[in-house]
């Protein structure tokens, strides 16, 4: 098994620190990982986005132009990552602020209105967890066990108070994603 | 030397009439200084001072580039050679790694106050427990004369053949006060070695500066007038005489940061 | 960890003794772990962070003048200024690590990732004949790694040693297995290991000098053939390098760092297609692997050299090559890096 992924958005919508969780959670499940940021003034407040990869094989190139699954947070990701995904793929999307939506048609597309969720629940900070559990329901490669081990692991200690909060926002996640035919 | 000589030398070097010896500290070998430059004297000062306090295990001299750059040569201490302006950075890494141990810079004009004046700055700000020695003569000697930062308004070399003018050439750097506004610096002062009464109080000052590096009281910088006869174009008597008339006024000799009891 | 960090955490448990550095993206990490860190509570480990690159590797100097296990660590622009500080570290053999996380340039270029600096890395860079083993390691454990091996080496021929890696290398995270702590050295180890280090003199010995200085021209010649004979000798004894497929292949990879990582995927996809690619890794750019090249160089129909330069290895492929075998070139440059479609279109066209 090998799984190439892309998270892209917003810096600020904690895309890093999704890619960061998944990478530590994959680690726990005793998986290869790699995990390789866009770097530099992106990070603040432009585009960011992390590449992903789980694997149980030794993973060769960190840097990918084809992924399995792209998680797309901003129109301008959209823009750029949408014909990356491998035919038979997968792209998940939340719809917030995109005006264009993906029309692939040899690839499975899933949307997730996170954000919207995010502020019923008024939690905004999870946004990026409700996103990486509807992932996670659609590509359970990492269990929900080591996904908490990863969570600590990745989390500074005095955040750890918080864990409960992100579990449950990885739950609802799952619940809220769905798959959509292309535009 | 003749055999004639040698009788008449060793009839006087009797322990009787010893008034005063080479200093054990300074290598047996020929200074390569011209005849009348304080370099000789200053290299002596610093050797007698690490006898009189007993630190040779533990002291480490860092030369520049310039006329001094060959000072391991003649200092019997453990040096390093820096390249040009860096002896800071050098006594820096020096003192972080070994903090109990006694670093010295001996640096030229242009060496502390042109090419290295961010690591002369930068140290002194971040009040490194190390001795700084700079030797001030206004002129770059080892390369043939050239205008320094110190270098007088009005002074002829090489580089400024009609005087040193400050509308193009900018004024004389005074860095022995800049570096006592410094918080790091705890003892800056200014001497020369060019009458018998100086070199005492320049030897004090320097005796004073290591002694201060034991208590790890950060930057001691003690500024050495001196002339440079051959590049100043004069003998030298007539130079230390220039110097006394022109240099001293601007670059006044004495204490500028003394330790607070 | 990310592979900075990951570098950093190494030096520590390496028993390096200070790291001088001055910040510089994309390899500010170093100097931002090590000072959360705090290794002055763990081993004694001095960090400080200078105020120059310039003053940063003279602060290394004067540490390894004296016997310490010293590094520093910049980026290309920032290498740049160091130059002369390391041609003098070079002429006066002394031993250190610096740490070049290689951006794209030239000028201040970009801070995204490249391969640009290798002929400033294994050509000298400064100033005079001299050499450095320039050591590029190609994922976060070697980042962790070569901080230890890049030690012994500088100690071993009283030498700098340069970890060449570049902004990818620098900035991902993977899977690391840091090495057990070693003890720093005590004063008395360093005077009985390195009798030449200016620690301070005592009654049994001359002064000690560290100087690359020599006015008369039959000593400095005499000290230049010395450093030739050292170099010889680490070309023969320290060249390193990892191969894959190479034993029945047609066209073989010459990749370092990064590039060589894309290189790995290149070759699983080429095999994947039929095509009998292989990859050759130089680990040390200096020494470089030229037995092995000149080993492979009558049985391929090609090497291709994949670099994000605008092809600077390659110089030296050909040089060990000498028309034995086609050499060809593929590059990317300012940050972008090349993609495995790009390597194995070039490879076909190599074949053709």
């Amino acid at each position: 098994m090998t799984e190439e992924i892309i998270i892209a958005g917003f810096g600020g919508q904690g895309v890093l620190s999704m890619g960061k969780i998944l990478a530590y959670s994959g680690i726990m499940q005793d998986l290869e990982v790699s995990w390789m940021p866009s770097y530099g003034p992106e990070m603040r407040g432009g585009t960011a986005n992390v590449t992903v990869i789980l694997s149980n094989e030794r993973i060769s190139s960190p840097i990918l132009s084809q992924f399995d699954t792209a998680i797309i947070l901003n129109q301008q990701s959209m823009d750029k990552f949408e014909e990356t995904v491998k035919p038979g793929g997968i792209l998940i999307y939340d719809s917030n602020g995109i005006t264009h939506h993906p029309t692939r048609k040899d690839i499975q597309i899933f949307r997730i209105d996170a954000n919207d969720e995010a502020g019923k629940l008024g939690l905004k900070k999870v946004f990026n967890m409700i996103v990486l559990g509807g992932f996670l329901k659609i590509k359970p490669i990492v269990n929900l066990d080591n996904i908490h081990k990863g969570l600590e692991k990745s989390l500074p200690a005095r955040y750890h108070h918080l864990i409960a909060e992100n579990e449950k926002a990885i739950t609802r996640g799952m619940e809220i994603i769905y798959q959509v035919d292309p535009a | 030397m003749s055999f004639e000589t040698h009788k008449f030398n060793s009839h006087i070097a009797v322990p009787e009439n010893l008034v005063y010896a080479k200093t054990p500290l300074m290598n047996d070998k020929p200074l390569s200084y011209c005849p009348g430059c304080g370099h000789g004297t200053i290299h002596r000062l610093i050797m007698e001072t690490v006898e009189e306090l007993d630190i040779l295990e533990d002291t480490i001299g860092i030369a520049p580039v310039g006329c001094s750059v060959l000072a391991y040569e003649f200092m019997g201490t453990d040096v390093q050679q820096a390249a040009h302006g860096r002896a800071c950075a050098l006594a820096t890494g020096i003192s972080r790694l070994y903090p109990d141990k006694y670093v010295f810079t001996y640096q030229g004009d242009g060496d502390l106050a042109a090419i290295g004046t961010a690591e002369t700055i930068h140290a002194c700000n971040r009040g490194e427990n190390i001795v700084i020695i700079f030797v001030n003569n206004g002129i770059y000697g080892m390369t043939g004369g050239q205008m320094a930062p110190t270098t007088l308004p009005g002074m002829k070399t090489s580089t400024s053949p009609f005087g040193r003018e400050q509308k193009d050439a900018g004024y004389p750097l005074k860095m022995t006060e800049l570096v006592a506004h410094l918080p790091g610096t705890y003892y800056v002062t200014r001497q020369s070695v060019h009458t018998p009464v100086n070199v005492r109080k320049a030897k004090k000052a320097i005796k004073k500066a290591f002694e201060l590096t034991r208590h790890k009281k950060g930057v001691s910088f003690v500024e050495l007038v001196s002339n440079c006869n051959s590049g100043w174009k004069m003998t030298p008597v007539d130079a230390n005489k220039w110097m006394e008339e022109n240099m001293f006024p601007f670059y006044p000799l004495g204490d500028i940061k003394v330790p607070s009891k | 960890m990310k592979g900075n960090e990951a570098l950093a955490e190494a030096a520590i448990l390496a028993g390096c003794d200070g790291y001088f550095g001055y910040p510089i993206t994309p390899q500010s990490e170093i100097m931002e772990y090590l000072m959360a860190e705090q290794p002055m509570h763990r081993t004694g480990m001095v960090v400080l962070q200078a105020e120059s690159e310039i003053a940063s590797i003279n602060m290394v100097y004067g540490g390894a003048g004296a016997g310490k296990r010293v590094m520093t660590s910049s980026s290309s622009p920032g290498i740049s200024l160091m130059q002369e500080g390391i041609s003098y570290l070079a002429g006066a053999e002394l031993p250190c690590v610096i740490v070049n996380v290689v951006r794209g340039g030239p000028g201040l270029g970009t801070i995204q990732p490249a391969q640009s600096d290798y002929f400033q890395s294994v050509k000298g860079g400064g100033h005079g004949d001299y050499k450095m083993i320039t050591l590029a390691p190609f994922s976060v454990q070697e980042m962790a790694d070569f901080v230890a091996l890049g030690f012994d080496l500088a100690f071993k021929y009283r030498i700098p040693v340069m970890i060449l890696s570049d902004g990818a290398i620098g900035q991902m995270m993977e899977k690391v297995v840091l090495p057990v702590q070693r003890p720093r050295w005590t004063e008395q180890e360093i005077r009985e290991m390195s009798p030449w280090a200016t620690v301070g003199r005592t009654k049994d010995r001359h002064n000690n000098i560290i100087t690359s200085l020599n006015l008369k021209s039959d000593v400095q010649e005499e000290h230049n053939r010395q450093l030739q004979a050292k170099y010889k000798t680490i070309i023969e004894n320290e060249v390193r390098y990892e191969e894959s497929y190479c034993e029945d292949a047609e066209v073989i990879l010459i990749a370092y760092g990064t590039s060589a990582r894309i290189c790995q995927k290149a070759v699983d996809i080429a095999r994947h297609q039929g095509i009998k690619l292989g990859l050759l890794r130089p680990i040390s750019l200096f020494p470089f692997p030229e037995a092995a090249l000149i080993k492979y160089a009558e049985k391929v129909k090609g090497f291709l050299s994949v670099e994000m330069s605008a092809g600077q290895m390659v110089e030296d492929i050909r040089l060990v090559v000498e028309g034995k075998t086609k050499v060809a070139h593929y590059g990317r440059m300012g940050g972008i890096v090349p993609t495995t479609d790009e390597i194995i279109e070039n490879v076909k066209n190599l074949i053709n």
